[in-house]
C-alpha cells in the first residue's frame, strides 16, 4: 500500500459510499413508505459524514449543519412525509416507466457521468474530502433519474428531497459546507417546499381523485 | 517449487475433496434447526454418494456419450478450480498457470457440459433445467468478473492467491467497494449454487428447479459425481469468498508447516460460519419467481460494479 489514509478519512469515504448505493436502492425502490425511510437513512449517514468533518477539520460551522441536518432531513421531514402518506393513503407507486433493471443501468451509466464529470473539479479543490464530489453530483443526477420515472407525487418530492441531500453533501466535499446564512436559507426554502407540496397534494388528489401526475398532462378541459 | 508448496496443494485438494459433502451436510443441519425440523446427520451426504456409487448406471436409449463423459469432466472442472483457490496457503505451484479469469472460466466450462448433457436426452425438463441455468449464467458470471476485477485492482494481480496475499499482509482498512462487492458475491453464490431465491436445492417442485431439472436422467455413479461436483462448487465458492473478503489465517509466504497446519482449524472456523450464515439467508428469504432473478443478478452486477467505481474514484 502506497498511502494510508487517516481512519476518519476512510470513515468519510464509506459515507460516500453508502450515500451513493441508498441512492441506487431509492431509484428501485418501489413502496413510497421504504422510500421515505431510506431518504431519513440518507439524511442520518450525512448528519454522520457532517459530523465527522466538523469533528476532523474542527470548523465549528458544520457542527450547526449537522444539528440542522438531524433536525430536518431526519426527524422532521420523514416524519411529515410519513403523516402525508397515511392522510393520502398512498403506499405504492405504480409500475415506472422504465423496468427496474433498466433504469439500475441507466443508473450506472449515469454515475460513470457524474465521476468523469466532477474531476477536473476534484482535481482544483483542496480539501480531504475532495474524492467525494463525483460521489455527490452522481447522488443528484441519480435523484433526477427518481424523479423522472417515477409517476407519483409523492415519490418525485422525495426524489427532490434526495437531490437536495447531494447538493448538500458535494458542497460539504467541495468547500467544507456553505455559508451558514445559505444553508439556513437553503432548509428554510426545502422545508417550505415540502410544506407547499404536501398542500397541492390534497389539492391534486381534490382534482383527479390520484396522485398520479399522469393526469396533469391534459390541459384541456373535458368538452 | 519446494516440496512444501507441492504438499500444500495436494492438501488443498484432497481436504476440498474430502470436506465439500461435509460442508453442504452442514448447512443441511443448520436449515434444518433453523426450521425447526429434526436436522439430517451431518454424514448424509456421503452416505448418498456412497448409495449412488454401488448401484448400476441407467442410461437413456438416445443418450451419446456426451451425456457419459459430462459428469467427468463437470467433476474434473471443480476439482481443478479446488486446486486454484487458495484456501490453506497461497504459495500454489498450480497457479502460475492459471488466474481468477481462468477459474470463472473453469466453472463456465462445468456449466456448460452440464447444461449440454442435460440437453442431450431430449426430455422437456433437462431442457427446461439447462435453459434457465444459462439464464443464471449468463447473468451471473459478469457479476463474478465485477467482483473479481475490484480485488484485482486493489491488488495489482489477477492471480487469486497473490490477491490474497496482499489483502492479508497489507495494514488493515475500510474498503467500502471490497463491502460491496462481498454483498455482491453472495448473492451470485446464491445463484450458481442453487440456493433459496433463485433455487430450492430440497425440492423437486417441477416448475421451480433449475439445478435438478438437470439431472434427473442421471443415476448410479454419474449421479453420485454430479452430487459430488455441486457439493465442491459450493465449497469452492466459499472459499473464494474467504480468498477475497476474509484472507486472513491463510499461511502466506514462508515454507512453514505450522502457519498450513494453524490455516486448517481457521478454514473449519470460516466454514462452519459460512454454512451457518448461508442457511440463515435461505431461512430468512423466499424463493424468488424465476422472472425476478434477472433483477436479483442485476443487483448484483450493479452492486460489483459500484464497488468498482468507488474504488476507482475514492482509492478505497
Amino acid at each position: 500500500m502506497a498511502v494510508t489514509t487517516p481512519f476518519d478519512l476512510q470513515l468519510l469515504n464509506l459515507c460516500a459510499a453508502l450515500l451513493l448505493l441508498l441512492s441506487f436502492a431509492m431509484l428501485a425502490q418501489r413502496r413510497i413508505v421504504t422510500l421515505v425511510n431510506l431518504l431519513a437513512l440518507q439524511g442520518g449517514l450525512l448528519f454522520v459524514a457532517t459530523l465527522l468533518l466538523a469533528w476532523r477539520t474542527g470548523q465549528h460551522h458544520l457542527y450547526f449543519s449537522a444539528a440542522l441536518t438531524l433536525a430536518l432531513k431526519v426527524i422532521f421531514l420523514p416524519w411529515l412525509l410519513h403523516r402525508l402518506i397515511r392522510r393520502l393513503q398512498v403506499y405504492w407507486d405504480t409500475e415506472p416507466l422504465l423496468n427496474i433493471s433498466g433504469t439500475m443501468l441507466a443508473g450506472l451509466v449515469v454515475v460513470v457521468f457524474a465521476f468523469g464529470l466532477a474531476q477536473p473539479i476534484s482535481a482544483l479543490a483542496s480539501t480531504a474530502t475532495r474524492n467525494s464530489i463525483g460521489i455527490a453530483v452522481a447522488v443528484v443526477l441519480l435523484s433526477f433519474i427518481t424523479m423522472i420515472t417515477r409517476r407519483k407525487a409523492m415519490s418525485q418530492v422525495v426524489g427532490f428531497l434526495s437531490m437536495e441531500n447531494g447538493l448538500f453533501f458535494g458542497a460539504m466535499s467541495a468547500t467544507y459546507g456553505m455559508p451558514m446564512i445559505v444553508e439556513f436559507g437553503v432548509a428554510l426554502d426545502v422545508l417550505v417546499a415540502v410544506l407547499v407540496l404536501g398542500i397541492f397534494f390534497f389539492q391534486i388528489r381534490e382534482q383527479f381523485d390520484s396522485l398520479d401526475l399522469h393526469h396533469l398532462e391534459s390541459l384541456k378541459e373535458e368538452q | 517449487m519446494t516440496l512444501m508448496e507441492i504438499l500444500t496443494q495436494v492438501l488443498e485438494v484432497i481436504a476440498a475433496l474430502a470436506a465439500a459433502p461435509l460442508f453442504l451436510g452442514w448447512v443441511n443441519q443448520c436449515r434444518a434447526w433453523l426450521q425447526n425440523r429434526s436436522a439430517p446427520s451431518l454424514w448424509l451426504p456421503y452416505r448418498g454418494i456412497r448409495k449412488l456409487f454401488h448401484k448400476d448406471a441407467v442410461i437413456a436409449e438416445s443418450a451419446s456419450p456426451l451425456f457419459r463423459i459430462a459428469p467427468y469432466i463437470v467433476f474434473g472442472a471443480m476439482a481443478v478450480a479446488a486446486a486454484i483457490i487458495p484456501s490453506m496457503g497461497t504459495r500454489l505451484p498450480l497457479t502460475t498457470a492459471a488466474d481468477a479469469i481462468a477459474l470463472v472460466g473453469l466453472l463456465a466450462t462445468a456449466r456448460v457440459f452440464m447444461s449440454l448433457a442435460a440437453m442431450d436426452v431430449g426430455t422437456a425438463f433437462g431442457t427446461l433445467g439447462a435453459r434457465r441455468e444459462m439464464m443464471v449464467g449468463f447473468l451471473a458470471e459478469p457479476a463474478l468478473l465485477m467482483v473479481i476485477f475490484v480485488a484485482s485492482l486493489i491488488s495489482a494481480t489477477t492471480a487469486l492467491p497473490a490477491i490474497t496475499e496482499h489483502l492479508a499482509t497489507q495494514a488493515p482498512a475500510l474498503y467500502p467497494s471490497l463491502a460491496f462487492t462481498a454483498i455482491a458475491f453472495t448473492m451470485v453464490l446464491l445463484a450458481e449454487n442453487a440456493r433459496i431465491p433463485i433455487d430450492n436445492p430440497a425440492t423437486h417442485l417441477e416448475l421451480t428447479m433449475i439445478h435438478e431439472a438437470m439431472l434427473l436422467e442421471y443415476s448410479a455413479r454419474h449421479l453420485a459425481l454430479m452430487e459430488w461436483a455441486a457439493a465442491l462448487k459450493l465449497f469452492n465458492y466459499a472459499c473464494i469468498g474467504f480468498a477475497l473478503f476474509i484472507p486472513w489465517g491463510v499461511s502466506t509466504g514462508a515454507d512453514s508447516p505450522a502457519a498450513l497446519l494453524a490455516s486448517i482449524p481457521l478454514l473449519a472456523v470460516k466454514l462452519a460460519m459460512a454454512g451457518a450464515g448461508l442457511a440463515l439467508i435461505e431461512t430468512v428469504s423466499a424463493k424468488l419467481r424465476v422472472f425476478r432473478v434477472p433483477e436479483f443478478l442485476t443487483a448484483a452486477f450493479l452492486l460489483a460494479v459500484l464497488g468498482l467505481l468507488v474504488h476507482l474514484l475514492l482509492r478505497a
